[in-house]
C-alpha cells in the first residue's frame, strides 16, 4: 500500500517522520498495514484475533527504536486496534506511536488504540504519543487512546503525551502498575479549542517497594473546549506519588481537575497539585514591553507554556 | 527625549480620588542619566509605568522625542524605543532565558551574544541560557535576567525600577558597568529609580520625588549632598527645589 501526501504530512505531525524511519516500524494507514520492519532484536506480529500487532523487543535491547504510527485520511473510517509491547529485561528504547486523522468528509473518523506495555527488570522504555487533526469536513476527528502499563522491578518508563489542537473528542485512559523499585512519568500536554472535549484519566497503583510515579499533565483550554483531568494515585507499598494538572483557561472553556489520592500503606507519600487560572496579567504586559503586541504575548505564553 | 508635561494620576480608592501624581512636569534629555529617589509611596514606580504605557494618566500629555504618547499601547511605546525593567519581574513557566532575550532584541540574537549580555549582568551564562523563567529562579537571578533583556532591547530610553534590589552578591560595580555600557551602546538616556547612594553617584542628575510631585530636580553634585546631609559642591547652585519651574 503507498503512502499519500496527506498521510506522509499526518505522518511528519504525529511521529516526526519525513521518510521511512530508521530501525523497526509499523505504518497503518487508512485501516490497513502500509509499512512494516523489523530488526533482529525488535520483531513485530500481526494479530490473528483482533486488529493489531504484538512488538516484542528481546532483552538487552539498547539504542533502538520503534515507529508504530497510524495515519487516517478517509472519512467515516472508525477503527479499534490492540498493540501490546513486550520488553524484555535490562533495554533502553524510545517508542514513538501517535495517530493523525485528516478528515475533509462529513462522516466522523475515529481510531481507539489500546496499547499495553509490559516492561522487563531493569528496563528504561521513552514512549512519545501524539495526536494530530486536520481537515475542515464537518465529520469529526476521535481518538480514544487506553494505555496499559505493567512496570517490573526496576525499569522505568517516561510517557510524553501530546494533543495540541485538531481533535474534536478524546478520551484518554491511561492505567499502571508499578512494581518494586519502578518508576513511571507521564508528561501530558494538551490543547484544546473551539468546542473540542478531551478526557484525561490515569490510575496508577504503585505496588513494589520504593516504586515511584509523577504524573504531570499541563493543558490550554480555549474557546467552548472542555477538559478533565482526572488522576487517582494508589499507594500499596512504601513509595512515592505525584499528580499536578497545570491548566490555562481562556475565553468559556471549562476545565475540571480530580484528584483522587488512595494511600493503603504507612509509607506511602503521595501528593497532588492543580492549578487552573487564565494567563497572568502582568505576563502579558511584560512581553508587551518587550514589543510583543497582547496576541502575540498571549501566543508565546502558551507556547512556553506546552513546550 | 522624554518629556511629561502637568502628568496627573489619580485612583479611586474606598470611594475617594486618591492622587498619586500631582500635575508633575519634567524633562528627561537625550543620553542623561537620571536617577528617581524619594520615599515609599511617593509615586515612583506609578511614574515609571506611566511612561511604559502600563497605566493612563488621568491628564497631562507625555511626549517622547517630540511625539505625544499619551495614547500610545505599551506595544507602541516598546516599539518607539522605551524598555522598562519591572521592579519584581514576571516568571512564566516553559519560556527560557534565551526565548526571553530573542523577544527583547526583536530580531535574530546569536548564542555569543546572549552570553555576552547574562555574563555582564553577573550570571554564569551557560548555565542560565536553557533555563525557565519559573518560579526556580531566586528573585535575584529574575533581576539579572531582567537587566539582561534591557542589555538586548538595545533602546533610546531605559527605565528601571529598583535594579539593586534584591542582587546582594552582585558588587554594585559590575552593575554600574552595565549602566554604563547601556549608555554608551544606545547612546540614549537612562532613568533608574533607586535609593541607593552608590547609583545616584553615577547619575548626571536627581529628581526626588514626594507625595507625587517633584521636589528636588538637578544635577547630583547639587542634590545628593542636600539628600545626605552635606554641604552642595561649590558652584552648585542650579537646583529646583519643587514648584512649576521644577523640570
Amino acid at each position: 500500500m503507498q503512502i499519500d501526501e496527506i498521510q506522509m504530512r499526518l505522518l511528519e505531525e504525529v511521529a516526526d517522520l519525513h521518510g521511512v524511519p530508521e530501525g523497526a516500524y509499523n505504518i497503518r494507514a487508512n485501516g490497513e498495514k502500509a509499512a512494516r520492519n523489523t530488526t533482529a532484536n525488535i520483531d513485530i506480529i500481526s494479530k490473528t484475533d483482533v486488529s493489531g500487532i504484538d512488538i516484542h523487543i528481546k532483552p538487552g535491547t539498547k539504542n533502538e527504536s520503534v515507529h508504530i504510527p497510524v495515519v487516517i485520511s478517509e472519512s467515516g473510517l472508525k477503527e479499534m486496534v490492540y498493540n501490546d509491547f513486550f520488553v524484555g529485561d535490562d533495554c533502553d528504547v524510545v517508542i514513538v506511536a501517535g495517530c493523525g486523522i485528516d478528515n475533509c468528509g462529513e462522516q466522523d473518523s475515529q481510531h481507539d488504540g489500546i496499547h499495553r506495555f509490559f516492561v522487563g527488570k531493569n528496563s528504561k522504555v521513552k514512549y512519545v504519543e501524539k495526536h494530530y487533526g486536520s481537515g475542515d469536513g464537518n465529520g469529526k476527528r476521535l481518538l480514544n487512546p487506553g494505555t496499559e502499563v505493567h512496570l517490573d522491578e526496576g525499569s522505568y518508563m517516561e510517557m510524553e503525551m501530546v494533543q495540541i489542537r485538531g481533535v474534536d473528542s478524546t478520551e484518554r485512559r491511561t492505567t499502571a502498575e508499578v512494581g518494586p523499585g519502578a518508576t513511571l512519568i507521564v508528561r501530558e500536554r494538551l490543547l484544546t479549542h473551539g468546542s473540542q472535549y478531551a478526557y484525561s484519566f490515569y490510575d496508577v497503583k504503585l505496588n513494589g517497594n520504593d516504586s515511584k510515579a509523577d504524573v504531570v499533565s499541563r493543558s490550554v483550554a480555549q474557546d467552548t473546549s472542555k477538559q478533565v483531568f482526572d488522576a487517582g494515585l494508589v499507594g500499596n507499598a512504601p513509595c512515592s506519588g505525584h499528580t499536578e494538572c497545570d491548566a490555562i483557561i481562556m475565553g468559556d472553556a471549562k476545565i475540571v481537575a480530580i484528584p483522587k489520592l488512595e494511600a493503603n500503606d504507612l509509607d506511602a507519600a503521595l501528593i497532588h497539585e492543580a492549578a487552573i487560572g487564565k494567563i497572568a496579567g502582568e505576563q502579558i504586559i511584560k512581553l508587551m514591553t518587550l514589543g510583543l503586541t497582547e496576541q502575540q504575548a498571549e501566543e508565546k505564553i502558551i507556547e512556553g507554556f506546552l513546550k | 527625549m522624554i518629556e511629561l508635561k502637568n502628568l496627573c494620576f489619580s485612583v479611586l480608592e474606598d470611594g475617594e480620588t486618591k492622587e498619586i501624581i500631582k500635575d508633575m512636569n519634567l524633562t528627561i534629555g537625550d543620553d542623561r542619566f537620571v536617577v528617581i529617589t524619594g520615599p515609599n509611596g511617593s509615586g515612583k514606580s506609578t511614574l515609571a509605568k506611566l511612561i511604559a504605557g502600563i497605566e493612563k494618566p488621568t491628564s497631562g500629555q507625555i511626549l517622547f522625542n517630540g511625539q505625544d504618547i499619551t495614547e500610545a499601547s505599551v506595544t507602541e511605546r516598546a516599539k518607539m524605543g522605551i524598555s522598562y525593567a519591572f521592579q519584581q519581574p514576571v516568571r512564566f513557566k516553559g519560556i527560557q532565558v534565551k526565548d526571553l532575550l530573542k523577544i527583547a532584541a526583536g530580531k535574530f540574537l546569536g548564542r555569543e551574544q546572549m552570553y555576552e549580555y547574562l555574563s555582564l549582568c553577573g550570571l554564569c551564562a551557560k548555565d542560565y541560557i536553557d533555563r525557565e523563567v519559573n518560579a526556580s529562579l531566586s528573585g535575584g537571578e529574575l533581576k539579572r535576567i531582567e537587566i539582561a533583556t534591557l542589555l538586548a532591547r538595545n533602546t533610546a530610553f531605559s527605565l528601571f525600577d529598583e535594579p539593586e534590589a534584591g542582587i546582594d552578591l552582585w558588587s554594585f560595580k559590575n552593575l554600574i558597568h552595565v549602566f554604563e555600557i547601556l549608555r554608551e551602546q544606545t547612546q540614549g538616556s537612562v532613568m533608574i529609580i533607586s535609593h541607593q547612594e552608590r547609583i545616584m553617584q553615577i547619575a548626571d542628575d536627581i529628581v526626588v520625588i514626594n507625595a507625587g510631585k517633584i521636589t528636588m530636580h538637578g544635577p547630583k553634585e547639587a542634590v545628593l549632598p542636600l539628600l545626605l546631609g552635606t554641604r552642595p559642591e561649590e558652584g552648585c547652585d542650579n537646583i529646583c527645589q519643587g514648584g512649576a519651574e521644577c523640570r
